[in-house]
């Protein structure tokens, strides 16, 4: 990796560099995202299903939220060099949210013989309650290619 | 409680293609416009051989082509109506193309009691392989099981 590009990879560290909103989280994208999804399990799109089982109503599969998070990273940071993304569901998205992601690049590593930037991750609702908690790593030399 | 004696198994392999128009149908649901998504010249400029699958599609190929999505906890009598997903996690080794054939092989590797027995938490590792039979990602994840009636 060149000097300079070893220079940009240090700079980013503390930087938030996704920011991004998305939503609501409607019925209808709710339907949309079981049917392409694969996950049939009617909590998500039936609220009567939902609420014999304890639910107020319908909510959001976290693996939906999750996607749109995917998206804001791979938004600014090219799929090609993204080596892993791990969340946690930290709580019960409800439909209609209003979903703010963000991301900020906590440190380089050297893992798997390259240099790797940690982006912790996150999704907010409207309310600033957190919803999904997480982290990507992303290896440098092909981000920048990416981008030169 | 649930049966314990799951942990450690490997459970059967699921099959899945990465057919190009219900990819369009999930980029659609999740809102994905992104070129290298929908357009293989845009994929190839991107480093890409073919159209890649988004980041989480990997979950959602191993569950549309399961013959039971959700076996591992009908087999333990627990109704979908209990579930809630509790982490999830990618590890990507090589990119997965549209018209690729997948192997996931899931393995249980652990169960635990939450919240004095209130929750049970299900770990799981899966595989995927390649046509070619490279390994391709690893996924991790936890299901939460609700007991109703236990604990807290």
């Amino acid at each position: 990796m060149s000097e300079s590009v070893q220079a940009t990879a240090e700079g980013l560290v503390g930087k938030r560099i996704i920011e991004e909103r998305f939503g609501p989280i409607t019925r209808h994208t709710l339907a949309l995202y079981c049917g392409a999804s694969g996950d049939h399990n009617p909590i998500h799109v039936d609220s009567d299903f939902a609420k014999a089982f304890g639910f107020p109503d319908v909510f959001s599969h976290g693996m939906l939220v999750m996607s749109r998070l995917g998206r804001a990273l791979t938004n600014v940071v090219p799929q090609a060099a993204v080596r892993s993304y791990t969340v946690r569901f930290v709580a019960i998205t409800q439909v209609g949210a209003e979903i703010t992601a963000e991301g900020e690049v906590t440190g380089i590593v050297e893992e798997g013989g390259e240099r790797r930037a940690r982006i912790a991750l996150i999704a907010k609702d409207q309310n600033g309650e957190v919803k999904l908690q997480g982290e990507a790593t992303a290896g440098l030399d092909g981000w920048e290619k990416a981008h030169g | 409680m649930l049966d314990r004696s799951i942990v450690g198994q490997t459970r059967p392999a699921t099959r899945a293609t990465v057919e190009p128009k219900r990819l369009r149908f999930f980029l659609k649901a999740i809102g994905e416009e992104g070129a290298i998504y929908h357009d293989k010249a845009a994929a190839q400029a991107a480093g890409f051989r073919d159209i890649p699958v988004p980041p989480t599609y990997l979950f959602c190929l191993q569950m549309m082509d399961a013959e039971r999505p959700f076996a591992l906890t009908e087999d333990l009598g627990v109704d979908v109506g209990r579930l809630l997903h509790g982490e999830q996690g990618f590890r990507y080794h090589k990119p997965v193309y549209v018209g690729d054939e997948l192997t996931f092989t899931t393995r249980i590797v652990d169960m635990a009691d939450k919240k004095g027995g209130a929750m049970t938490i299900i770990a799981q590792e899966t595989r995927v392989e390649n046509g070619a039979g490279e390994h391709v990602a690893d996924l991790t994840g936890t299901t939460v099981v609700r007991n109703p009636g236990a604990g807290q």
